[in-house]
């Protein structure tokens, strides 16, 4: 993992010093509101429905033990004891006391950690494959690169006032993780015919009202120009994109606005002037960053093929978990095992301080003390012992950990919705709910295989609807919760947005609504399709009679 | 339809409303019920100088009703604000 050196460190501590003073200000009366809040967003803080809510960053997902312990610790001393993680690979506390907010990024600091630029029109987290760095279908670890983008990008003046908020994602595999496409910028690591490896760059991708799939500005960069590349496109939208209308500031506009090979001419155009200077990355600094990220000594173990089969013979439900929840490693005789915040009924991304104190206890004992978030509001740990597979799962089993649902109809992403978020039209995390108990036998999970599920409690989309294989969307109309179905959205290498499948549905009829999209599928796949490749071969209007009936049902409009 | 003056308080950023002494209190029972347009622009006079004086954030006139007894704004979204969270985590569950 990185870690904060004596200018990161220093930075941190002025920052809390600054805030602090803030907020005093603030609290004495002789700042207003309206002079408080860019502070306080800067700073990660929100104020929510019910309370002030503190966003920290977990850059690029990357966690200790130690920092999940201090979570666990801010949770119980100064939240209601539990915390919720995001689809930006982030954590939120959603009851803070602004008069104890500087004392926590105190703390924060002390584990390395801070809420700079969680909020704001700047760079927010930087995010990632979630498996970097021991994903065996990996090119190269990308969180170097991410750590040099968090570098340039954190404080950096000319960026703290883009028109709007601006979200990297970055991969180093051809099977995409991290989203790249629905991010403001994407950067994916490919290899040429010799071997070389360099950046493709995708621009303009996002979901919110205006949701686009971001389109390829440039094929093939060398990676050390990557810094200079992206400042010219930073550069070019914080000089042409809006800020007379929120809703038009994002980069996505104005890459459709003038069309991508305008905005590649201005880019280059900006580019050329300087990508041989001083953001070239050289080699010393390459190798300075990338030092904190050499893979752990591992020990020379053997794959455990034979060993594992048995178990898994014997016990369906490790059988399941180790289907759905476990992954290749890089390394013979290792594995990688998610952790699944989706148990049914649960809460999607919430964790309990002491559930954060049993994971960071098994971290420590089964992954070498470290883990990671992921945009699926779920956890991994990326360096476990085939050997120790059974007994970490026996464990998880009791945290309440090991659904066997990675990537299954119940493994919900869902944004806090109205429950928490004073933008949201509806509640999330209900449906959430109702569908993960409705889902919640094993053997229906795995005959469904790969279905994502994405609810959002509204058009701003931080639940990522557009891009589920099943998106939800919450509306409200004439004061009541409907909930719109949109079907064929991916986010991964073939990215794809949903298409509307017809009106909105009352809550408690969503489940069932979801079990005759599913029952559908199952009568139409062809020997391994995924829900995703039978709706692309076969279209929306099965599943649309499927629910709807073959004549659209007019008793619910929405 | 009568009104309730809804807000944030400022240190701790929890839900209160307007009383009818001009404090803010953190029950909806216990929140000033405005019946006619006077009360109501009294009320969020009252409001106004609060978030002035800084005790409060975003004050808001919303409608509510009763029902045996049991005060609850019309809207849902501030009938959450009101309650709490529909769903529970940790200290809430």
């Amino acid at each position: 993992m990185y870690r904060y050196d004596e200018f990161d460190q220093q930075l941190i501590s002025e920052r809390v010093a600054q805030f602090r003073r803030q907020v005093q200000r603030r609290l004495d009366g002789e700042l207003t509101e309206d002079q408080f809040k860019p502070l306080r967003l800067m700073n990660g803080l929100y104020l929510q429905l019910h309370a002030y809510m503190l966003r920290v960053n977990v850059p690029y997902g990357c966690l200790s033990a130690k920092q999940l312990r201090k979570l666990a610790d801010i949770a119980r001393r100064y939240d209601k004891d539990f915390g919720h993680f995001t689809t930006r690979q982030n954590i939120q506390f959603n009851w803070i006391k602004l008069e104890d907010t500087a004392d926590i990024l105190a703390e924060l600091g002390e584990v390395e950690m801070n809420t700079i630029q969680s909020s704001g029109n700047c760079v927010r987290n930087i995010t990632a494959d979630p498996l970097a760095g021991r994903a065996a279908d990996e090119i190269q670890d990308p969180r170097v690169w991410c750590e040099l983008l968090r570098q340039y990008s954190i404080l950096n003046p000319e960026f703290s006032y883009l028109p709007r908020k601006f979200k990297f994602a970055v991969t180093g595999s051809p099977n995409d993780r991290a989203a790249v496409a629905v991010h403001d910028i994407g950067l994916r690591l490919h290899l040429n015919a010799r071997g070389d490896r360099g950046f493709e760059v995708i621009v303009g991708g996002g979901q919110g009202r205006t949701p686009v799939i971001g389109k390829t500005i440039r094929e093939w960069i060398e990676p050390e120009h990557v810094i200079s590349y992206v400042e010219a496109i930073l550069r070019v939208y914080n000089i042409y994109g809006r800020r007379d209308n929120i809703y038009k500031a994002r980069i996505k506009i104005l890459v459709n606005a003038l069309g991508i090979e305008r905005f590649r001419e201005l880019v280059d155009a900006e580019w050329e002037n300087i990508r041989d200077g001083q953001l070239k990355v050289s080699n010393e600094e390459l190798a300075r960053i990338d030092a904190y990220f050499k893979p752990p000594a591992y020990e020379s173990l053997p794959d455990l093929d034979d060993e594992l089969a048995s178990l898994r013979r014997v016990d369906p439900d490790f059988d399941a978990w180790m289907t759905s929840n476990v992954a290749a490693h890089k390394v013979p005789g290792y594995a990688i095992v998610s952790l699944s915040l989706k148990a049914p009924g649960r809460v999607p991304g919430d964790m309990t301080a002491t559930t954060m104190d049993g994971v960071a206890d098994l971290a420590d004992a089964y992954s070498l003390g470290e883990l990671r978030v992921t945009h699926r509001q779920n956890l991994v740990f990326v360096d476990v012992k085939q050997e120790d597979l059974h007994t970490l799962w026996e464990q998880l089993t009791e945290l309440d950990l090991a659904a066997a649902n990675i990537g299954r109809v119940s493994d919900i992403i869902a944004c806090p919705g109205l429950d928490y978020c004073s933008l949201a039209n509806a509640r999330s995390i209900p449906v959430a709910q109702d569908i993960g108990r409705h889902f919640a036998a094993a053997e229906k999970l795995q005959e469904v295989g790969e279905l994502t599920i994405n609810i959002s409690g509204c058009m701003n989309a931080c639940g990522h609807h557009h891009v589920g294989n099943i998106g939800i969307l919450g509306v409200d109309k004439r004061g009541k919760e409907f909930f719109q179905l949109t079907l064929g959205g991916s986010s991964d290498q073939n990215a794809s947005l949903g298409d509307r499948l017809g009106p909105g549905l009352p809550q408690a009829e969503v489940p069932q609504a979801i079990e005759k999209i599913v029952d559908a599928y199952i009568n139409k796949r062809q020997d391994d399709e995924r829900f995703l490749d039978t709706y692309r071969r076969v279209g929306i209007e099965p599943f649309k009679q499927a629910v709807y009936g073959p004549v659209n049902s007019k008793k619910q409009v929405a | 339809m009568s009104h309730m003056v809804i807000a944030n308080r400022l240190h701790d950023g929890l839900v209160v409303f307007l009383a009818a002494d001009g404090s803010w209190v953190d029950s909806i029972a216990r929140g000033w019920l405005a019946e006619d347009e006077p009360d109501r622009t009294r009320a969020l006079q009252r409001s106004m100088e609060a978030q002035y004086a800084n005790q409060v954030i975003g004050p808001d006139l919303i409608e509510v009703t009763e029902q045996h007894g049991v005060r609850m704004p019309v809207s849902i979204r501030e009938a959450i604000r009101a309650a709490g969270p529909t769903v529970q985590t940790g200290r809430n569950a």
